[in-house]
């Protein structure tokens, strides 16, 4: 990686406009994720007044519970998936993990209650086994994140191709109340993406592993100078990555009562997911962005989906819309961090020329 | 380990008796059989400030990557408090009480100043990072390092303007409870009154009974901080003196010490000089200022200057590639517009660039395609005849390589970079700018360099020299400008002394230095670079 290079990056304290909004709307719009609730809004407006426009009802109770039920299994993935893309990795392999912990969840419930803990145990073991994986692959072998993870989810879709030709095994009955029962008006598998999410964003904020997850994904160079176990960090947050997969698949059986051994390709929750994760601000290369944001990428998708539903257009234009609002989308985050960075040069330029000392600008020529 | 009990421990007595602080003994390096560093010593103690000095390549970064455990000497011995010790891994320095703060930060720009501080070693209370008592630490440290305007633990590093970051480098040694702190170049990014407060900043660092081995060119420094200074000449230790026994002087010669022009080629007649070839007329952009420049067909202009003084800005400026916003740019007499590299070799204009494994090279790709390269991005075909030419080309640049079809990876600095020369003049350039075009080259293979780039101007082809090396620039050019700051600070006629171009450069009267402050760093971070790949 050449940025390790290239760091110097010294700056001066003028910033780009939004340094000089002060507040709570400062505050979040000078964070990396700020530009995210910008675009979740504006969607949002559209959304509403066009579903409105044509009749239908955006804000109803029901409405609302059902954009959010549909963006549970999404959420819980790319929660993950932001771990990794935060440590400059990537996880191909989530899509394969979801068909994979559904049948394996499905099929050793079996339909029977008593099985729940059992079923639910095997498959976060399997998880954690392949997150350690793709880990291992990734730092010590030297394998490039892409390649590793996309090695090792065709070795499972190798396997339930071989095993597996249709839906298989039987969810418990209590076990689909996680997917169909609400706890007073909010549906329990809502509650499962928040607690999600909020774990993710707590541990990113609040554990060492986040501080260096970010370390790593910024500058792995810094990082290592600085003590950090490099590989630990990137091997921890595919675990993590996984087991968040192998929770999405867990749901999904209980949604479908059965395991499908397609259910992750079908919606391709691996390029949702990294796409629902760049969508909510996080730099594709690492180091920069979070959580919330991603919430925000794939609530913004969710709305999307929901109004296309409620104005039955045809599903492609649906992909069409989904691919324009996702590019527009990074590109407007591109184009705002490349003015500020110029703006700052300029002022490093600008002030207070000082005689014997040059203010480094070679910054725009990197990267 | 809180900060108030550090202040109170180590009084300055650590200079009295006792095995010096840090002691290294016969320390040689060896890259592949070439020795960097041949039986150096140094010493430093508690509460001393030990300068080193040395022209780019005499060692100085090499011994002190030694020193802070990034590479393991091939001979000779570290003791710190008299214990000998083996880093393999600067973390392993880091634990021995040995920190670097290097002229390129080790900071997360995105992260804030606690975070950085703390980095790999965050407090905790539970299983939490306890971000409170991380702030606190922070918080204090960096008001001892600067009591009247302390930084914030909670600023964004990536915001903080240069010296502040430093500061916060130097936060961090001090709160890894490091007994010595080397300094590589910490003033080079530095303005007047910055440097000042480094200066007190070091001071406090004294007071702690901290040993600094402190880097630098500007020798007027090591006269105002350093209590002795060390003198390196390609990879020997010529002596180590205090400051109130020697003058610059003394010491430029001890660092110089050899004959220059030796080994530059002739220089064009004055009559020799062909038509203005390239004319700006106050040429801008968001990085430079109204520049004014000619360049004539038949001559080398270098272009000098400090580190981050524009000059990179402005080859990349004229070859497009950061185009100007506003002025005028003709070529050959005509207004002309360039907006992209592609415009800018259409227009004949060459660049041959200051990184070339990144910028100038596809190294995975043959002689053959790396030369037509350029050619083939204007006219799309490479027909036989074309592959003669490429043959020719490359005889006339006197490559060895074991053939058109050999990967450019494969050959020596001297020989890539022939490539890249070779790619351009397949092109009929009439201006071609080099950008430190013998950084990382060897001395035998620099020589060669500087006849092609000698014999493209005897051909009537204008050429852009930039270079750090201050010898090179006087040796080679026929007119030198030197740049500041982002606009052109003057122009010297043929054969100038090293301190007006560092007069003009620097914008400071009293130059020590016949050294350029500017490019230690690059080049040789490039070499690191070059030994990482090959471990």
């Amino acid at each position: 990686m050449n940025r390790a290079v290239s760091r110097p990056q010294p700056r001066v304290s003028v910033g780009g406009p939004w340094n000089k909004v002060t507040g709570a709307f400062g505050a979040i719009a000078r964070t990396t994720s700020g530009p995210v609730y910008l675009v979740l809004l504006v969607v949002f407006i559209i959304c509403f007044a066009v579903v409105t426009i044509d009749g239908g009802e955006f804000l109803s109770v029901d409405n609302v519970r059902d954009m959010l039920v549909r963006s549970v299994a999404l959420g819980i993935v790319a929660a993950g998936q932001t771990l990794v893309i935060l440590g400059a990795s990537l996880d191909l392999s989530v899509a394969y993990v979801i068909s994979l912990s559904s049948l394996l969840g499905a099929e050793t419930m079996d339909g029977q209650n008593g099985q729940i803990i059992t079923g639910i145990g095997l498959v976060l073991l399997v998880g954690l086994g392949i997150g350690l994986v793709n880990g291992i692959v990734i730092t010590k072998l030297r394998v490039n994140a892409f390649i590793a993870t996309l090695g090792v989810g065709l070795i499972i879709r190798g396997y339930l191709e071989a095993n597996y030709a249709g839906p298989a095994g039987k969810s418990a009955p209590d076990f689909l109340k996680l997917g169909f029962e609400s706890w007073g008006p909010i549906p329990l598998s809502v509650i499962l993406l928040f607690a999600v999410v909020g774990a993710v964003w707590a541990l990113l904020r609040w554990s060492r592993f986040g501080n260096r997850l970010y370390a790593v994904g910024g500058d792995e160079q810094v990082a290592k100078l600085s003590g950090v176990r490099t590989h630990r960090v990137i091997i921890t947050a595919h675990v993590l990555c996984a087991l968040a997969a192998a929770i999405t698949g867990l749901f999904l059986a209980s949604r479908l009562g059965a395991g499908s051994p397609l259910v992750g390709q079908e919606a391709s929750y691996d390029l949702q997911s990294i796409a629902a994760v760049v969508l909510g601000g996080t730099y594709l290369l690492g180091g920069r962005g979070g959580v919330l944001g991603t919430l925000a990428g794939v609530l913004i998708l969710a709305m999307l989906d929901n109004t296309f539903d409620q104005l039955e257009v045809d599903p492609f234009a649906k992909d069409v819309a989904r691919g324009l609002i996702i590019i527009a989308a990074v590109a407007a985050y591109s184009v705002r961090w490349r003015r500020r960075r110029r703006s700052e040069q300029a002022a490093a330029e600008g002030v207070e020329p000082p005689a014997g000392g040059t203010p480094a600008l070679q910054e725009g020529r990197t990267t | 380990m809180s900060a108030e009990s550090e202040t109170s421990e180590k009084a300055p007595s650590g200079a009295a008796g006792g095995p010096p602080l840090l002691e290294m003994r016969g320390i040689s390096k060896e890259f592949y059989g070439v020795r960097v560093l041949d039986k150096v010593d140094l010493d430093c103690k508690a509460g001393e400030v030990h300068a080193i000095v040395g022209e780019n390549g005499a060692g100085k970064s090499t011994l002190m990557k030694i020193l802070v455990g990034a590479y393991t000497p091939t001979e000779g011995e570290v003791r710190i408090e008299g214990e000998p010790v083996s880093f393999s891994h600067p973390l392993e320095g880091q634990h021995a009480g040995v920190s670097i703060i290097y002229q390129e930060f080790n900071l997360l720009p995105d992260r804030s100043v606690a975070e950085n501080i703390f980095l790999g070693r965050e407090p905790k209370r539970g299983l939490l990072v306890d971000r409170r008592q991380m702030e606190e630490r922070s918080a204090e440290i960096l008001e001892q390092l600067a009591p009247d305007d302390p930084i914030s633990p909670r600023a964004q590093v990536g915001l903080l303007s240069v010296d502040r970051q430093q500061t916060v480098e130097i936060a961090k040694a001090l709160s890894l409870d490091s007994k010595i702190v080397v300094m590589d170049e910490p003033t080079a990014a530095l303005a007047a009154h910055e440097v000042e407060r480094l200066f007190e900043q070091i001071e406090r660092l004294k007071e702690r009974g901290i040993g600094v081995v402190y880097i630098s060119h500007r020798l007027k420094e090591i006269f105002e901080i350093a209590e002795r200074v060390t003198v390196l000449k390609d990879g020997e230790r010529v002596d180590t003196k205090r400051p109130s026994e020697v003058t610059s002087p003394d010491l430029v010669r001890m660092m110089v010490g050899r004959e220059l022009d030796q080994y530059f080629p002739q220089r064009a007649d004055a009559g020799s000089r062909g038509p203005v070839k390239l004319r700006l007329r106050g040429a801008a952009n968001y990085l430079l200022s109204n520049i004014d420049l000619d360049v004539h067909g038949g001559e080398i202009l270098g272009l000098a200057g400090l580190q981050g003084s524009g000059r990179t800005e402005l080859a990349r400026a004229i070859f497009g590639a950061d185009p100007f916003d506003t002025g005028k740019l003709e070529l050959d007499g005509k207004e002309r517009e360039i907006r992209s590299p592609r415009e800018a070799v259409a227009a004949g204009i060459g660049f041959v660039t200051e990184d070339r494994k990144s910028e100038g090279l596809a190294l995975m790709q043959s002689v053959r395609d790396n030369v037509a390269l350029a050619w083939r991005g204007l006219r799309r075909s490479l027909r036989k005849q074309h592959e003669l030419e490429i043959g020719e080309l490359t005889k006339a640049v006197e490559l060895r390589a074991r053939g058109l079809g050999q990967e450019v990876r494969f050959l020596s600095g001297g020989n890539q970079q022939k490539v890249v020369l070779a790619k351009w003049l397949a092109t009929e350039p009439q201006l071609v700018i080099f950008d430190e075009p013998t950084r990382g080259i060897d001395v035998g293979a620099k020589a060669g360099i500087h006849d092609l780039i000698r014999g493209l101007a005897d051909e009537g082809v204008a050429v852009i020299m930039i270079s750090s090396e201050l010898p090179e620039v006087i040796g080679m050019s026929d007119r030198i400008i030197v740049m500041r700051h982002g606009s052109i600070a003057g122009e010297l006629a043929a054969g100038p002394t090293e301190a007006e171009i560092m007069f003009l450069a620097t914008g400071e009267r009293d130059i020590d230095v016949d050294q350029p402050a500017a490019t230690a760093a690059g080049g040789e971070r490039q070499q690191q670079e070059e030994e990482e790949e090959g471990s």
